[in-house]
């Protein structure tokens, strides 16, 4: 097990440095020029040329590289003479245009993107599994149909369209809800789940619809499993047998898609974000893209990178507690 | 003795709709389980020998059943689902042909068989654990207290079985019905699990259900053999009889079919000609005519007329066909 966990880890890290190599690569490529963003209006060619100089980025791509992947691990200082900045570790390199480094940046972000994407994975897994299992314990029937025929007009709808529509009728309409900001939970609870609650729906609806679908057909398919049969005639009362041997394989395929969603969404719901100004990671990249804020592109980049190898994992972890089948013996 | 038979099913039918129809799995049939005895159900697929087994223990879902079964005199047709739960797996047990995918993969063996006796029996995990190691020793598996913690995928293809057999036998039931319990091993496990549960019938008195389409388990278990065709009962007879002096054209196919050591060195296997019949749109009258080579040889209408019912041609033995003055 220990031995199987250190060779995952080892798998994540390569992964990552790919990651990192490629991405790197790709900025190396664009026409975009970080000494004259760096320099300002009005910069002479002789003095581009000399920021360039002193921010290091004349040096050979590899050399370059090899100084940002030590940055993270040990911080840099990136330039030299009065254009040095500290970078301190863990530094994922510099924004030079919000006079930031990129983690710091993105430290500020998170706890955003966090909240959103834990409110809107509470809400989307009570709706969409709720539904599944109801619709699929109660196949054929019109409770069945409606669930079904209600996820597919969900799920035809676009998250920008949900989000005007919500808005428009919560907050300018009825006027029950303020325009959504981010509050800290540490700082107003309250304010934070009030804050929250549009963006969480606005989020969780598309996917409460595909997991509502995708748990009934699980649920549907399990129920017809020999195993479920040997559960009923061994006397169980109807409740134990679905909720005990039927449910629970059911609903494992249920809890790896929620893995990877959530890796996915942890480093930001770009859309989400950017529609309700959310200060979170994804309206950061966002912003970053429109400014060709590089470092800070690359830093969201890999941030996104690390948390979907590490939902990967935690994936597979979860998987073999669940499933005795999956475990290394 | 009490005056009831172990398990008396009479006129037993079983339907089920589909998108195409109304399916007649099976169209009324009679047999009687003594304690102790063993019938064998044997039929090849879609006759109707499973369908029998599942109306039994009230298991067949979203299907119609018709007639009568009693368990030890107590209806079990119609009976409201939460009674026939006290009965199943306490009273009547069930094997299921492939424990693999019949056991739970998520839990270990012991807890499994620990559930059942907990259901029927209450008391504490522990003492039903312990009553689950007993029975997995009693089905002949080595260091049972070992192995009921592990899960079914840990075991081989015979042991799984007889975790499958420790499970039905957990409370003690009156009757086990096996469907197919050994058509996924290999002959010689198949030959060990057959013995384990005629071992466990002699010692405790149980009445046993055999289902297969393997005649080959029938001649070494059965003591009563129902013979199904496209879900009615075309024959049934003492083991001995049947396998001696079988009535019914398709009993004839089905022993002529079985190669045999005496056969002639490159002889080739001997087939019934055909294929099953549709449940959906069966022949008319006797299920079996577009296949037997009976009626080919006569063919006045006899066979094609009424469904011919079961009639007594000889001691215990009773045959439908409506020719067996001819065939015989």
């Amino acid at each position: 097990m220990i031995g199987y966990l250190l060779r995952r880890l080892a798998a994540m890290a390569a992964t990552l440095l790919i990651v990192c190599a490629l991405t790197f690569a790709v900025f190396y490529l664009l026409p975009s020029d970080p000494a004259a963003q760096f320099c300002g209006k009005d910069c002479s060619t002789e003095r581009i040329e000399l920021v360039r100089q002193q921010l290091g980025l004349a040096d050979p791509l590899i050399v370059q590289f090899w100084h940002y992947v030590r940055g993270i691990f040990a911080g840099q200082t990136l330039g030299t003479g009065q254009y040095a900045v500290q970078c301190g570790f863990p530094c994922f390199g510099y924004s030079f245009q919000s006079a930031q480094p990129v983690w710091a940046l993105m430290m500020d972000r998170l706890p955003t993107s966090i909240s959103l994407a834990l409110g809107a994975a509470t809400l989307w897994l009570l709706l969409g599994v709720g539904a599944g299992v109801i619709s699929a314990l109660r196949r054929g029937t019109w409770i069945d149909r409606t669930l079904m025929i209600g996820t597919i007009g969900i799920a035809a709808l676009p998250v920008y369209f949900t989000a005007m529509i919500l808005l428009y009728l919560v907050v300018t309409v009825a006027g029950i809800l303020p325009y959504p900001r981010y509050i800290a939970f540490g700082e107003n609870p309250v304010g934070w789940i009030t804050n929250l609650i549009l963006p969480w729906i606005t989020l969780a609806l598309l996917n409460a619809a595909i997991y509502a679908r995708m748990t009934r057909n699980s649920v549907i398919e399990t129920m017809a499993e020999p195993y479920v049969r040997t559960a009923r005639a061994k006397g169980l009362p109807e409740r134990r047998v679905v909720g005990k041997h039927g449910l629970r394989p059911a609903l494992t395929p249920v809890a790896t898609m929620l893995g990877m969603d959530l890796g996915g969404l942890l480093a930001g719901a770009l859309i989400t974000e950017s529609l309700f100004s959310l200060p979170g990671i994804g309206k950061l990249f966002a912003d970053s893209l429109n400014k060709s804020d590089q470092p800070v592109i690359m830093g969201v980049t890999l941030l996104a990178s690390f948390f979907i190898v590490t939902s990967n994992l935690v994936v597979d972890l979860v998987y073999a507690w669940i499933d005795p089948r999956a475990r290394l013996s | 003795m009490t005056p009831h038979p172990l398990l008396e099913v009479r006129d037993l039918a079983v339907e089920f709709p589909t998108a195409e129809g109304t399916v007649r799995a099976v169209k009324g049939i009679d047999f009687t389980v003594e304690r102790g005895r063993t019938l064998g159900i044997v039929g090849e697929s879609g006759s109707g020998k499973s369908v029998t087994s599942l109306a039994v223990m009230g298991l067949h879902r979203g299907a119609t059943v018709t007639g009568s079964a009693k368990l030890d005199g107590t209806e079990l047709i119609g009976t409201p689902d939460d009674r026939l739960r006290a009965l199943r797996g306490r009273k009547m047990a069930m094997v299921f042909q492939d424990a693999l995918t019949a056991l739970h993969p998520y839990f270990t063996v012991g807890d499994q068989i620990a559930e059942a006796y907990r259901q029927h029996f209450g008391g504490t995990r522990k003492a039903a654990l312990a009553r689950a190691v007993d029975v997995l020793g009693d089905v002949g598996i080595p260091e049972p207290a070992r192995r009921a913690r592990e899960h079914p995928h840990q075991f081989s293809g015979g042991m799984r079985q007889r975790a499958m057999i420790a499970l039905a036998l957990s409370c003690d039931p009156d009757l086990i019905i096996a469907d197919e319990p050994t058509t996924a091993l290999d002959v010689t496990v198949q030959a060990q699990v057959l013995e384990l549960l005629m071992r466990l019938q002699q010692e405790r008195g149980l009445g046993i259900v055999m289902i297969t389409h393997d005649l080959g388990v029938i001649a070494r278990v059965a003591d009563e053999v129902l013979v199904m065709y496209g879900g009615s009962a075309v024959e049934q007879a003492p083991a001995e009889k049947l396998f001696t002096a079988p009535r019914h054209p398709y009993t004839r196919g089905l022993l002529d079919s079985l190669p045999r050591l005496d056969d002639e060195d490159g002889a080739e296997l001997r087939a019934i000609p055909g294929s099953p019949p549709s449940l959906l749109a069966p022949p008319a009258g006797c299920a079996f005519h577009p296949r037997c080579p009976a009626y080919a040889a006569t063919s006045d209408g006899r066979c094609t007329g009424d469904r011919p019912p079961l009639r007594t041609v000889a001691d215990g033995h009773r045959s439908a066909c409506v020719l067996d003055e001819v065939t015989a």
